[in-house]
């Protein structure tokens, strides 16, 4: 069977503010979706749903993996069912090594029906795993030693989120600006791991600006959010022409849901 | 009131601990404490005069005393404690000679394997006497001295002379005169000049007889350039009436030398802990106390660290875990009595399940002690609402060439660090555990490895059940 991700007229809010009106959207196992826009169009807001984040309400629509209700389960629960996000700006856990992090959630996510204080993958086995994921994607082993994501570089950080992505095996990801503040040569790392690790191999929803990821992992679909909303979707032609020419045209088709993300912009900045 | 159901003891985080054994007491003191148990301690231990005096003497302190006013509320009544009670006629000389019970104890404790590994001293603290105590031959070659302090009143008159209750007289509080009074058992450890041990010297302790005070009494010599680190690990099982331990630790280190006093504390939640520890470091010398307290009723101890000479150092590290019914007002004392001496005191505490965690700390500069310098970072975790924490900073300063240091920071687990845990699959329970082992770690990682294993554990059990 082919799992499928369901999206079904999504609605989030943040506190009393409307992010997400009603997004569809339906990833099979193995295929790749771009999603673009411009800033405060929503895009990490629909992967911060998916996960479960507890400041973003879902206040209408579906969720659902393989026709399980996704929007029932906690973010751990919905974890171990095989959803996974690449945050943009991932937190860090001072004093908490990467390697011990990494080996109990990996167990966590294999081992789906483990109770809590059960054996966790046996040391030996884990770190050789480890080592040859970090091999793979020429991470240096002192890397496992270091405490999560704590004084990593912008760099460091997303390349700690790409080998989780590769030890936790998701169905599904939500790549956030996995590319962003990185140097041309980490990008194509970056894009080559990826590739590796992920493309059609999971259900991946690429969250980019950056034409080189997308190189690496030509989407199936590209959609572009606008004002909290899907309103294009094409394949990846799509995405070509947005890279080239950036979302004027878009911005000019959709004049409603331009002014909603203008709204959603100028309360974002006077919150700030 | 409804007698339908008999009352149960109080469940705690440390079941594991929570058994008792059977104990053929050969005496037991009368329960109280007055110049006829004082008088009948020294007798039975067959003491000489000037311990005797020593104890009286202390006695009359402890009576013209008031309780302290600061630190937690503490709510005992001393007469109806035992001070004393013997387990067994003579010292164990070898593990055979140790009574089944007690080595079922032991068992239960973990000792033997943890002696079977690497432990080249073992001093076993049952009840109120040292019991069983093997020590490597290598010891003794080097001149090293590792026994119980009863046996080195008798056997070590001229450094129990010299040394005993220098550091912290009977004068210096309450509970200090109360254990000098009616003290017994604890450890004694001279290191002679020059010599290093290469190994972790440990002591086990356990409280195991209801309302029995447990009052040892520790000193520790380390003479000039030698070098010693010292383990206590303390596990109490847990009974409903009140209990009181209060032991004094005194410690000398000579000049060049250097001790590490490493404690793990777990008591029970209806203990009493109130201890009074304190070091003299001389000329470059260097004293650190690791201190890791967990449960208790409440907990008060402040080791200290007063540097008497020029280029002496001192460092605290403190670990505190507050939980239900649990006060922990722990800390550090640093005193620079001479020029050019160093301290660092780093504390970090964590509450839970409203338990209050409270970090009291003195940093003291005195006159002439000029070039000083001196940094506290103390940091509380919070897990919950009904928690607390609280931080007494005091710093004396007599002297204007001094470089002082103060940093405090109370955080609460952040939601988006428990959001990022709870995304690769943790549950919210094995996330807030990461979450404080991370916080402690820096201090953990300083702890023997068998220390810092059980260290971990013992939070994961402090912690269970703490999220709804």
């Amino acid at each position: 069977m082919t799992h499928v991700l369901k999206i079904e007229d999504l609605h989030v809010a943040v506190g009393d503010k409307e992010i997400l009106r009603g997004v569809n959207l339906t990833i099979n196992h193995g295929e790749t979706h771009a999603l673009m826009g411009p800033n405060g169009s929503g895009k990490s807001t629909l992967g911060l749903a998916i996960m479960g984040h507890p400041g973003y309400e879902v206040t209408g629509g579906a969720i659902t993996l393989d026709g399980r209700d996704v929007l029932a389960m906690e973010p751990d629960e919905r974890a171990r069912a095989g959803i996974f996000m690449a945050f943009q700006r991932p937190m860090a856990i001072p004093g908490v090594k990467m390697a011990d992090f990494l080996r109990h959630a990996t167990t966590n996510v294999r081992r789906p029906e483990r109770k809590e204080g059960e054996e966790l993958i046996p040391m030996r086995e884990f770190r050789k795993e480890l080592k040859e994921k970090m091999e793979h994607l020429r991470m240096d082993s002192e890397f496992a030693r270091r405490y999560v994501n704590d004084g990593f570089s912008g760099g460091e950080m997303k390349r700690a989120e790409i080998l989780q992505l590769a030890m936790l095996q998701p169905k599904f990801a939500v790549l956030d600006e996995t590319d962003s503040g990185l140097d041309a040569d980490a990008v194509r790392l970056a894009s080559e791991s990826i590739a590796d690790i992920g493309h059609q191999k999971m259900g991946l929803l690429i969250i980019t600006h950056h034409d080189k990821l997308l190189e690496h992992n030509p989407p199936d679909f590209t959609h572009v959010m606008l004002g909290g909303r899907l309103v294009e979707t094409g394949g990846k032609e799509l995405a070509d022409e947005l890279h080239r020419h950036g979302y004027d045209r878009i911005r000019k088709a959709y004049p409603e849901a331009e002014a909603a993300n203008q709204e959603m912009l100028a309360e974002e900045s006077a919150a700030v | 009131m409804s007698t339908d159901a008999p009352a149960k003891p109080e469940i705690g985080e440390i079941n594991k601990y929570n058994f008792r054994t059977e104990t053929k007491g050969i005496f037991k003191a009368k329960k109280g404490v007055n110049r006829e148990v004082v008088n009948q301690i020294s007798d039975i231990k067959g003491e000489p005069d000037w311990m005797r005096e020593f104890r009286l003497r202390s006695l009359e302190i402890f009576e013209s005393k008031p309780m302290p006013k600061w630190g937690g509320a503490i709510d005992i009544n001393f007469q109806d404690i035992y001070y004393y009670l013997k387990p067994t006629a003579s010292q164990g000389k070898t593990w055979d000679d140790v009574p089944q019970e007690i080595k079922d104890t032991f068992d239960k404790l973990g000792i033997p394997e943890a002696e079977k590994k690497f432990l080249a001293g073992v001093k076993a603290q049952f009840e109120s006497e040292v019991v069983y105590g093997s020590l490597e031959e290598e010891l003794a070659k080097k001149g090293v001295i590792f026994t119980d302090t009863d046996t080195a009143v008798r056997e070590h008159p001229e450094l129990l002379r010299e040394y005993f209750g220098t550091v912290i007289p009977p004068e210096d509080n309450k509970f200090a005169a109360l254990n000098s009074a009616v003290w017994s058992g604890g450890s004694f450890i001279y290191v002679p000049k020059g010599v290093t041990i290469d190994f972790p010297l440990q002591a086990y302790f356990r409280i195991n007889a209801e309302s029995m005070g447990q009052f040892e009494r520790t000193l520790i010599l380390v003479d000039e350039g030698a070098n010693v680190h010292y383990v206590e690990g303390c596990t109490a099982p847990m009974y409903t009436t009140e209990s009181l331990h209060s032991a004094v630790v005194e410690v000398v280190v000579k000049r060049n030398a250097r001790c590490r006093y490493t404690t793990i504390q777990n008591w029970a939640n209806n203990i009493y802990n109130l201890v009074t520890k304190r070091a003299y470091a001389y000329g470059d010398a260097t004293m650190e106390w690791v201190d890791g307290n967990l449960g208790s009723k409440l907990t008060m101890k402040y080791p200290a660290v007063h540097m008497m000479e020029p280029g002496a150092r001192g460092e605290i590290l403190s670990i505190a875990f507050a939980s239900a019914g649990q006060h922990q007002d722990a800390g550090a004392k640093l005193v620079h009595e001479a020029p050019n001496t160093t301290g660092q005191i780093i504390s970090k505490s964590i509450s839970n399940k409203g338990g209050r965690s409270s970090y009291r700390g003195l940093v003291s500069v005195m006159p002439g002690a000029t070039n000083a310098k001196n940094n506290v970072v103390c940091d509380a975790l919070i897990l919950d609402s009904e928690s607390r924490s609280d931080t007494y900073p005091y710093i004396e300063i007599s002297e204007q060439d001094v470089q002082i240091g103060h940093e405090a920071s109370v955080s609460r687990i952040g939601e988006e660090q428990m959001f990022y845990l709870l995304s690769r699959g943790l549950t919210e329970q094995e996330a807030s555990t990461m979450i404080v082992n991370g916080f402690i770690e820096p201090l953990v990682k300083e702890l023997p490895m068998e220390y810092a294993i059980e260290m971990n554990r013992l939070i994961q059990l402090q912690m269970e059940g703490s999220v709804g």
